[in-house]
Parts: structure tokens; C-alpha cells; sequence
């Protein structure tokens, strides 16, 4: 049995909350209602979102991790947590100034914020909206995996 | 392919402590996990297996055998046990999530012999797990 041929990825789940709005400014009043529905009135609304993380690499001897958890942390809560806790993600964060904070694009987002971990691959993000749907991105599309 | 996943909950204890390190590099880098005296976890973890259904049964294998095999490798081996001192498998390492995730992987793969082992998951805790897959398999990244 050769430890080599395994693949060991490391994941963790942070929360937050945050309000936000779907609405399109490529389309009108009537498109973005019939599109978004309830999700495009007009003051936005809230989830208590959870975010979860895989990343993979070699699992260091010495410290039986594949990064540092305290590194992984204070990573993510400098890079997503603090700009997007508490937060409008239509409002307080520049990249959906122009893009539906949906909940497939806050993958796409956090995906590039969290690629450059300088300890571990990112391998995987997944985003829990509500305890009935989720989203997942795996950097596959063209320029995410370098 | 059908993957079947069955789970089931260990609780143990552990500490972080690498002899090869000093006692202030080991506080450093494993903080309150380095307490010597240990502390313990409810382990979560998830088997999944990846097979075809048998024709006849409809089963991709049995779930009867499937718990018996969790049951001899990996309740018998860690539950209510002390990692550091009564898994011989964990021997020399550190036993992280990631670490007792692939010797866990070690331990049922040459068990199952209906359809193949295809991940382990082992929470330490609902916000922290560890995956494990055989290389070349498709894991959460690919
Ligand atoms: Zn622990």
C-alpha cells in the first residue's frame, strides 16, 4: 500500500451573513422581477451563508497538515471574510457593483480571492445559501487554474 | 457508477506534538492542540463506495458487510481510544484529520472487495474534514 498514490485534500467551512439584491442592469423592471422574483425587491434580503473550502497538497511530516489552519483562517478572513461579513455584497463589495451577487458569481469571487494561498492548492469552493441549496466551483473555467 | 455512502461517529482523543521540534516551535505551530494532556473530538466519518448495482440484489454491496468492516477497522481501532497511545497504524505521526483520514483509506481498502473505495471523509468537527481518494480517481477538484 503505497501512501503516495492517495490524494488527501483538507476542508473547512467559515460562515457569514450578508444581504444582497439579484437584479440585472441589462434588463428591465419587468425582466429583472420576472427573472429574480422576490430576490429583485428593491432593499435586498439576507443569508447566513457557509462557505467551504478544499484544498490539497503534500501533508507535511513534521506536522501531520496539509496547511497550517491557522494560516488557512487568517487567510480568509483577510481575503472574504472582512469585506463580505455583515456586509451588502450589491453595495460593499466592487466586484458585483456590476455583477448579480448570485450565489454562483460569490463562488467564482471567493474561487479567485482564495487561489493565491500560498500553502496549499485550492482546489474546490462551495457555497451553502440556505440549508436547501449550494453552489460549487472548481476553478475550471478557462484561466482559473494556473 | 453508483457511489453509497454510509457513516458513523467515533469519539477519541489526540494532541499535536512533534519530538523532533522544540517546546516553544510546537506551542507555535500547534497551539492549544499541543496541550499535553490531549484533548477529543466526535468524529463524523463518511465512507463512499463506487460500484455498479449487483443485477440480482440491486446493491452495489452489502451494507450489512460494509458496517462490519467499519466496525472491525475503524471503531475497534479508535473509538474511545486514545490516538497517540492505542492506534499502532498512527504510530510516528501526527494524528491530524488528514493523517488518520488516509490511514483510515489504508485500513478499508483492501477490505471492500464489492465495488471500490472511492472517498473517506472524516470530520474532526462540522466546520473541519479531511478527503481522502485514491490519485487519478475525481475528488472535489476535478
Ligand atoms: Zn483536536
Amino acid at each position: 500500500m503505497n501512501g503516495d498514490a492517495l490524494r488527501v485534500e483538507l476542508g473547512r467551512r467559515y460562515r457569514f451573513v450578508a444581504s444582497h439584491r439579484l437584479h440585472s442592469q441589462r434588463l428591465t423592471e419587468e425582466e429583472n422581477y420576472r427573472v429574480f422574483g422576490k430576490c429583485n425587491n428593491p432593499y435586498g434580503h439576507g443569508h447566513n451563508y457557509v462557505l467551504e473550502v478544499s484544498l490539497s497538497g503534500r501533508i507535511d511530516p513534521a506536522t501531520g497538515m496539509i496547511a497550517n489552519l491557522a494560516d488557512l483562517d487568517a487567510f480568509v478572513e483577510r481575503h472574504v471574510l472582512e469585506e463580505f461579513d455583515h456586509r451588502s455584497l450589491n453595495e460593499d463589495v466592487a466586484a458585483f457593483r456590476h455583477k448579480v451577487p448570485t450565489t454562483e458569481n460569490l463562488c467564482i469571487e471567493i474561487f479567485h480571492r482564495l487561489k493565491h494561498f500560498p500553502h496549499a492548492q485550492l482546489e474546490l469552493v462551495r457555497i451553502q445559501e440556505t440549508g436547501n441549496n449550494s453552489f460549487e466551483y472548481a476553478g475550471n473555467t478557462e484561466g482559473d487554474r494556473l | 457508477m453508483v457511489l453509497l455512502t454510509r457513516k458513523i461517529e467515533f469519539s477519541a482523543s489526540h494532541f499535536y506534538h512533534n519530538p523532533n521540534l522544540s517546546a516553544e516551535e510546537n506551542r507555535r505551530i500547534f497551539g492549544k492542540c499541543n496541550n499535553p494532556h490531549g484533548h477529543g473530538h466526535n468524529y463524523t466519518l463518511e465512507v463512499t463506495v463506487a460500484g455498479e448495482p449487483d443485477p440480482v440484489t440491486g446493491m452495489v454491496l452489502d451494507l450489512k458487510e460494509l458496517k462490519e468492516i467499519l466496525e472491525s477497522e475503524v471503531m475497534k481501532r479508535m473509538d474511545h481510544r486514545h490516538l497517540n497511545y492505542e492506534v499502532p497504524e498512527l504510530a510516528g505521526q501526527i494524528p491530524t484529520c488528514e493523517n488518520i483520514a488516509r490511514v483510515i483509506w489504508q485500513l478499508l481498502e483492501p477490505r471492500i472487495t464489492q465495488g471500490k473505495l472511492h472517498r473517506v471523509r472524516l470530520y474532526e468537527s462540522p466546520d473541519l474534514f479531511a478527503d481522502c481518494y485514491r490519485n487519478g480517481a475525481s475528488g472535489a477538484g476535478n
